[in-house]
């Protein structure tokens, strides 16, 4: 086939974007030219996080395509371009553009529509009124945020999934919020009424008033046309001024049944397992579709129709056969499950049920008549259970003897996590990514992954909505168990124990120097890898220098002579210049410096001056010049903190609505010397346009007009990562403390050379573990981690200061012990672009081209 | 200290580098012997070594300033470029075999350390 045809795809939402990122993996472009309509002006966004949107400091964040186009010269993506029309005879779809309202006709050779659903607002008197809100679309949420100005209370009619999301969005809004429900309960679809009654108690707790089994009767408004209530039938009236429905979806299959294609009973392209339509050359996927006559709700679901097109292009055998709508979420801070058969409508079911009002929790199991296999069930308060019960369902295995114990809690014979052991492999433990409990297995036994971080990078399982994680990792450590291996986590041959083991051990036992260390708790002499460990735990504890005599043969590279080792051997000098901020003067001193030395400068990314090309008998000069001058040491070298970098800040900038440098100076200073698992940077942006790349730093803090987010946990380098909202609108004071106890948790627990991104992967829990512990001190650790923080603040000094008057330290800089004065001959430079540059081991040596490089003498 | 061949030590030229004590008990320091960038090592047992200070691996004169350790008991220096083990008593790469460094016969004489020829690999 040399002739190329086109996919047209109607619809660039979570599932339009995964058909076309599926025909580009597998090869469907190679045949296809694929053109995406999408009529919304932003490319395809998580829907599911849009409640997220509020906390998100732009809407790129929810991007699926950040930078909003395919990287791929046979896919084009046409936003703002709705779809007015198919004609199937001429094989045509016509489309306007929705800016300037230009009409086009597009040819297709298959097309597949991926429109969607709308919400659904039922013929409510008032529902025209300013004021009443859908919640579907960023813009939908830009209408409500800036409604929420000048209200003080909303309601919500709806009380299921998407309701109760678009609750928390109005508490975040700051709304004194309602939820109505018609149905006798929350969310009807996926609860029993124990269940809604349970999550009812916990969301009343958070303020927001929940009213069931009420009939809206009309949406009562002033006399301007703003809506100022609800009227409701049998029961007072609540007075809101933003009302948001979220009574559920509706299939957009209009275009469809303009051009004839048969539409299911209850809406929906009617389409075949394969999601043909009932035209050959048109599709149907996601919530637009209808398989087999029934829409699916869900993004799940709609991923697979896609992967079902695709394959079928590609003459594949793949079939959608129905889907597991199986739930687990968090829904305002309360874990809630449904899944299999939740309401025993299987003949002859029976139910489990453990319920502790007290505690807000509520779990029900549902198994067969003879109590032998599992067929479904509700948690609500406690979803633990969530990732080992459901596989249970869909693999069909067996019941332990005492099922009971599966939603009974630990402390009462209850087994949460292990279980997972009598799971067969074909059990699917991700349901997001469908992997197996086998692939898990294979991923472990043949691929080397050691752990879930490792598990999760190899199979996928876990990334998406992460309520696996837990049963994961029991299958890690099951299946290690099974076969005899042991988790290594020895430091190394000298100390079977971890970095955070030998953190608490030091801490506990107070020890001072490596050789204690090693005398109780290690064996042999040391090594490369255990020394440095062990030399930055007592750092971060005890913070004594690190030239220091007993410390000093413990240092790596770079901390051994307090400057970053080159290639050549030679070294690079960098002066702390807090938040990016320095003197014209301050500019001139390293300018001279790098002039008099020779040196070869370079901006760094964390706005600050590198010097390159210092001869290790050279540093002790150089940091003269430079401490004279008023500078310190940047600490450029060591696994602490490097930079935090600032934006303009307010007093400046004209967006800046937070003095960003002042913090950024204040965050640096404090944390300075800080020795730590890997090295340390943060950044503060003075508004949410974050010109500081704060998300890309360990520790990441932006603007807002009531305080500061603090974000944690982000990278860049070869695994980049985005830092993620531990707590928002906080005051400076609040900023600081829960810095202290960030950085000090990580300090203590992170393993060797683990940043904070992996770091807050491995915990149990991940970010929900290190918000419960920093912000909710449910360790009652805060006081402990802040008072360590100001012990380190307290002993903070120059360390290269303090290396120049010290001629027992200076000592050891020296080029060659019995010529301190003779430059290594082994080091030689030449030039580019007007300055030094090492000389490559493979290029001819010119005589004459080298130049030495010294200190003025 | 290391054994040194009694048939080579008569008329063996030794060059003073240092005093023991300004070799750092399981560290290094660099000495120019002959021109060359020599690697004097302690370790933990007292014994005195001498390596060339070249790193194979990364063509950079820096072997001194690596970490001391031991592996099963054997000691060796850490390259502080990118790690590679060498052994202290023959310079022996412990991860590639294949790879050794220069080594000098070394001894010390009423605190001196003394560096004598570079020894030929056997």
């Amino acid at each position: 086939m040399s002739q190329r045809e086109r996919l047209v795809v109607v619809g660039h939402g979570m599932v339009g974007h995964r058909l076309v990122q599926a025909a580009i993996e597998r090869g469907l472009t190679e045949r296809y030219d694929v053109v995406v309509l999408g009529e919304e002006p932003r490319a395809a966004y998580d829907r599911v996080a849009l409640t997220s949107y509020f906390s998100a400091t732009c809407a790129e964040e929810l991007s699926l395509l950040p930078g909003g186009s395919y990287d791929h010269d046979a896919v084009e993506l046409r936003l703002s371009t709705e779809v007015v029309a198919i004609d199937r005879d001429a094989r045509t779809v016509t489309t306007r553009d929705k800016v300037c309202g230009t009409e086009t006709t597009v040819a297709y050779d298959q097309l597949v529509l991926a429109t969607g659903a709308a919400p659904f607002v039922p013929p409510v008197p008032g529902r025209e009124h300013e004021g009443v809100f859908v919640y579907r679309t960023i813009e939908d949420l830009d209408a409500i945020r800036e409604a929420s100005h000048t209200a003080t209370s909303g309601i919500v009619i709806g009380g299921g999934l998407l309701g109760l999301e678009a609750a928390n969005a109005l508490v975040q809004l700051g709304l004194q919020t309602h939820v109505v429900e018609m149905a006798p309960r929350l969310m009807p679809v996926q609860l029993d009424q124990a269940g809604g009654s349970t999550l009812v108690r916990h969301i009343e707790k958070l303020g927001v008033s929940v009213h069931t089994g009420v009939m809206t009767e009309a949406i009562t408004a002033d006399e301007a046309g703003r809506v100022n209530g609800l009227a409701l039938k049998d029961a007072a009236p609540v007075e809101a001024q933003v009302v948001v429905f979220s009574a559920g979806i509706r299939p957009r299959d209009l275009l469809a049944r303009e051009c004839g294609l048969e539409v299911a009973d209850r809406g929906g392209v009617l389409v075949d397992d394969q999601c043909h339509s009932s035209d050959e050359r048109i599709w149907a996927i996601g919530e637009c579709a209808a398989p087999a006559g029934r829409m699916y709700g869900l993004v799940a679901p709609g991923y697979d129709m896609a992967e079902v097109v695709v394959d079928a292009l590609l003459d594949g055998p793949g079939r959608f056969t129905g889907a597991d709508m199986s739930t687990k979420l968090k829904l305002l801070g309360v874990d809630v499950a449904s899944f299999g058969d939740a309401f025993a409508t299987t003949e002859g079911s029976l139910e489990l049920v453990y319920s502790d009002a007290v505690a807000g929790v509520y779990k029900k199991l549902v198994v067969t008549e003879d109590g032998s296999r599992l067929l479904g069930g509700i948690l609500v308060g406690d979803a633990a259970a969530y990732g080992l019960l459901r596989p249970m369902v869909s693999s069909g295995i067996p019941l332990p003897e005492n099922p009971e114990e599966l939603i009974l809690p630990a402390s009462r014979g209850g087994s949460t996590g292990s279980g997972v052991a009598a799971l067969p492999d074909e059990a699917q433990i991700c349901s997001c990514n469908n992997v197996s409990k086998g692939d898990i297995v294979h991923a472990v036994e043949h691929d080397g992954c050691e752990d879930v971080a490792s598990v999760k990078k190899c199979t996928n399982a876990g990334t998406t909505c992460g309520s696996c994680v837990t049963s994961v990792k029991a299958i890690i450590e099951d299946h290690f168990a099974k076969t005899g291996r042991e988790v290594n986590r020895a430091l190394c041959e000298h100390f079977a124990v971890s970095r955070s083991e030998l953190f608490e051990i030091v801490a506990i036992h107070g020890y001072r120097t490596f050789a204690d260390v090693l005398e109780a708790h290690g064996t042999g002499r040391g090594c490369d890898i255990c020394k440095p460990t062990v030399a930055s735990i007592l750092a971060s504890q005890f913070n004594e220098h690190v030239l220091e005599g007993r410390h000093r043969g413990l240092q790596d590279t770079n901390d051994a002579f307090l400057a970053n080792i080159q290639k050549n051997g030679t070294y690079s000098v960098v002066p702390r210049i807090p938040g990016g901020e320095v003197t014209p003067e301050g500019l001139i001193v390293i300018g001279e410096v790098a002039r008099d030395f020779g040196l070869y400068t370079k901006i760094t990314g964390g706005q600050r001056i590198d010097m390159f090309g210092a001869r290790l008998e050279d540093l002790p000069l150089i940091w003269g010049r430079l401490v004279d001058a008023g500078f310190e040491s940047g600490h450029a070298y060591g696994k602490s903190l490097r930079t935090v970098k600032s934006c303009v800040g307010s007093e400046w900038c004209r967006y800046g609505v937070q003095e960003s440098v002042s913090m950024a100076i204040r965050l640096e200073l404090r944390y300075r010397g800080l020795r730590s698992p890997h090295k340390l940077k943060g950044g503060v942006s003075g508004c949410a346009r974050e010109c500081a790349e704060a998300r890309g730093k360990d520790f990441g803090v932006i603007a807002t007009d009531k305080g500061w987010n603090l974000y944690v946990g982000g990278n860049g380098g070869a695994t980049p990562a985005h830092a993620q909202l531990l707590a928002g609108d906080l005051d400076d004071e609040t900023l600081v403390r829960y810095l202290d106890r960030f950085l000090m948790y990580y300090v203590r627990t992170a393993d060797r050379l683990q940043r904070t991104a992996p770091w807050i992967d491995s915990l149990d829990g991940g970010l929900d573990r290190v918000k419960a512990v920093v912000v909710d001190d449910v360790l009652g650790l805060g006081s402990e981690l802040e008072r360590e923080m100001d012990r380190h603040v307290a002993s903070y000094f120059d360390e290269w200061k303090a290396t120049l008057e010290d001629p027992e330290k200076l000592s050891r800089f020296v080029s060659f012990v019995n010529a301190p004065g003779v430059p290594d001959p082994n080091i030689s430079f030449t030039t580019e672009r007007d300055q030094i540059r090492p000389v490559n081991h493979d290029e001819p040596v010119v005589l004459g081209s080298t130049i030495p490089v010294g200190g003025p003498r | 200290m290391t054994a040194i061949l009694p048939d080579r030590t008569e008329t063996e030229e030794w060059t003073e580098v240092c005093r023991l004590e300004q070799v750092p008990a399981e560290g290094g320091v660099a000495a120019l012997v002959g021109g060359e960038a020599v690697a004097i090592f302690r370790d933990h047992l007292d014994e005195v070594h001498a390596l060339s200070n070249v790193c194979p691996f990364a063509r950079a004169s820096v072997l001194s300033r690596g970490i001391v350790g031991t592996r099963g008991g054997v000691p060796f220096v850490a390259s502080p470029m990118l790690k590679q083990p060498f052994r202290l008593s023959d310079g022996v790469c412990l991860d590639d075999e294949a790879v050794r460094v220069d080594t000098w016969d070394v001894k010390v004489d009423a605190g001196v350390v003394l560096v004598g020829a570079k020894r030929t690999p056997a």
